[in-house]
């Protein structure tokens, strides 16, 4: 099958007001085909969100894509003009971001936000996108569209502002939705809520999309594929059930450990301690000729801290950057 | 077992003003009784709004319950005075889910650790700063980083810094509200490994307030749930998680994210 979308060694770095360069993202490269849902997961600092503003040209001014390609839809993002990237971004690819009620306008009623994604996009008239907004917004509220419709943002709980940006992100009919920690700021029942949304839209609409979070589990069922970002870089790519089922890269391994046990697991295992990954991401500022991971390392090797593991074939579709498994 | 927080019948009512005039009332407590055992901890679980936050105000004297009976270390606390219950509050510190925003961001780890003990008036500076060094150490922040401004320090060293200055005036009773969720994965294990491990070493009492119940679970001896101001189930934690009795609770553990693995079961695309 043909990508969809195809990152190919993506750089990005901030550069500070002194002028120095903080790289956020180094070599990123991985495909989405059609239809395909694929999990970034990432904790604080691993570029993540970086990753997500990247794809549809959004980094703020401090920022600077350094080298790479993005191929989306037969053409370049990065080489892209302004025009053509307006046409791809809110139309092509929907955003959908974590803080619903930063995103929402305060004093505008919903149907009017919703319309206006419509209206910057597309040339109907202004009944045509009435008729429009109140069928997305009966996607994402099947029973009182019209009621939110004519709502105020504040008047919305936090699992259904988040809904009103899903009408807006799937409004153009998208082939791509990219989520950055969506169901961060939700109780666990409203999160298991949008998250099920999300399954039901990518089916009905096809879509592919880019689900970005530092919660494993929140993958388990619904990514096909899981990306593992560690200090800029990809660890661990390949099926879920296999990267979080069986992680390979000590990372990723170490990550799973550290997710308290379930209700599956013994109870004896549950008041015990947690495993911990010690210390702390690296600084990316400083300079480094090894493996990111290597000084927080259980199985780290001599040449860990002297070269960067290159990414091994565990099978096909399963990639590794760890020189455990050879070079 | 002891008993460190007794709750009885305690109930919470906000008047609120509307528009037209005419008063509002809104129940945000009723009827909640529970209890902790001295150096045992109780997660309270519930969905947003379901009264949590405010029950955490009530025990640490920052509300007064509107009727009700909150008795701490064997004294009642909710017949207390003002200038009473200033000798109180220093006995139950709270630890809230943001330290960015909770923390002064100009503030040394150091400053920051010795400010209660100088808002008290205790120790004078030299036997405060040794005490906030001790503090420091107990949390695993290295001495070198004692004059870090908050701001420099990660999420996770931040919240290190908010549980040492939280536990600075030597308090019984730690709320956690929310104290882990705003960290990630990693960085939230390390951080139950410290409770748990400050716990067995100075016999602290913890209110875990949360809404992940996987950790409660994980940290808690005893869950209460949470529903409308209510209490609607509370016992040992693996009984809660269970053999779950209530609507709620069953909603709430089938919205525990898993990762077995008939959850991520491939799927066709």
């Amino acid at each position: 099958m043909i990508s969809l979308l195809q990152v190919q060694d993506l750089h990005v770095a901030y550069i500070s007001g002194a002028g120095k360069v903080s790289p956020a993202l180094e070599g990123v490269s991985f495909d989405v085909l059609p239809g395909e849902t694929l999990g970034v997961l990432g904790e604080s600092g691993s570029g993540k969100s970086t990753l997500a503003l990247a794809l549809v040209r959004l980094l703020p001014g401090n920022a600077e894509i350094q080298k790479g390609a993005i191929q989306f839809e037969g053409q370049d993002l990065l080489r892209a003009r302004p025009r053509a990237l307006e046409r791809v971004r809110g139309a092509r690819i929907g955003l959908v971001f974590q803080e619903p009620s930063l995103a929402l306008h305060p004093t505008i009623r919903i149907g009017k936000q919703v319309s206006d994604v419509l209206a910057a996009h597309e040339a109907a008239s202004r009944a045509a996108r009435h008729q429009k907004t109140l069928q997305l917004l009966r996607e994402v509220f099947p029973a009182d569209a019209s009621r939110i419709a004519d709502s105020y943002p504040h008047q919305l709980s936090g699992g259904q502002q988040q809904r009103v940006l899903i009408a807006q992100a799937i409004a153009c009919g998208p082939s791509l939705i990219i989520a950055d920690e969506p169901t961060a700021s939700l109780d666990p029942t409203t999160q298991q809520e949008i998250l099920e949304l999300f399954r039901m839209l990518r089916e009905k609409f096809n879509l592919s999309l880019i689900l970005i979070t530092h919660n494993p589990p929140l993958l388990a069922g619904l990514a096909d594929r899981v990306l593992v970002l560690y200090a800029g870089k990809v660890v661990e790519i390949g099926p879920t059930e296999q990267v979080l089922g069986s992680p390979q890269h000590p990372y990723t391994h170490a990550l799973m450990q550290s997710v308290p046990p379930g209700l599956d697991e013994p109870a004896k295992d549950r008041k015990s301690r947690l495993r911990v990954i010690p210390g702390e991401a690296p600084n990316l500022a400083v300079l480094m000729n090894g493996c990111r991971f290597e000084s927080r390392c259980t199985d780290r090797m001599e040449q860990c801290a002297e070269r960067e593991p290159p990414a091994v074939a565990m099978s096909e579709v399963h990639a590794v950057s760890c020189f455990k498994y050879g070079e | 077992m002891d008993r460190l927080l007794i709750v009885e019948k305690i109930e919470k009512r906000y008047g609120r003003a509307h528009v037209l005039g005419a008063k509002q009332e809104v129940t945000a407590l009723l009827d909640v009784s529970f209890s902790i055992g001295r150096g045992s901890t109780l997660a309270l679980v519930g969905e947003s709004g379901s009264g949590k936050s405010t029950l955490a105000l009530c025990i640490a004297c920052l509300e007064r319950p509107t009727s009700g009976k909150i008795v701490f270390n064997r004294n009642e606390i909710t017949v207390l005075d003002e200038k009473q219950l200033r000798e109180v509050r220093p006995q139950i510190q709270l630890v809230f889910q943001d330290p960015a925003r909770s923390l002064n961001p100009r503030f040394s780890a150091l400053e920051l650790v010795s400010e209660p003990l100088l808002v008290q008036g205790r120790l004078d500076k030299r036997e405060r700063e040794a005490r906030a060094r001790a503090l420091l150490g107990q949390v695993g922040i290295p001495q070198e980083k004692a004059l870090q401004r908050a701001e420099e320090f990660s999420g996770g060293q931040r919240q290190r810094l908010a549980i040492a200055r939280a536990l600075s005036l030597e308090p019984k009773l730690l709320i956690l509200d929310e104290a882990l969720s705003a960290l990630d994965c990693s960085v939230q294990a390390q951080i139950a490994n410290l409770l748990m491990e400050l716990q067995g070493r100075l016999g602290l009492t913890y209110l875990f307030i949360t809404h992940d119940f996987a950790m409660a679970g994980h940290l808690a001896h005893e869950i209460a749930v949470m529903e409308q101001g209510r209490v609607v189930e509370i016992g040992a934690a693996d009984e809660v998680l269970g053999t779950p009795n209530q609507e709620v609770t069953r909603r709430l553990v089938a919205a525990m994210p898993r990762l077995t693995a008939e959850a991520h079961a491939p799927r066709a695309v």
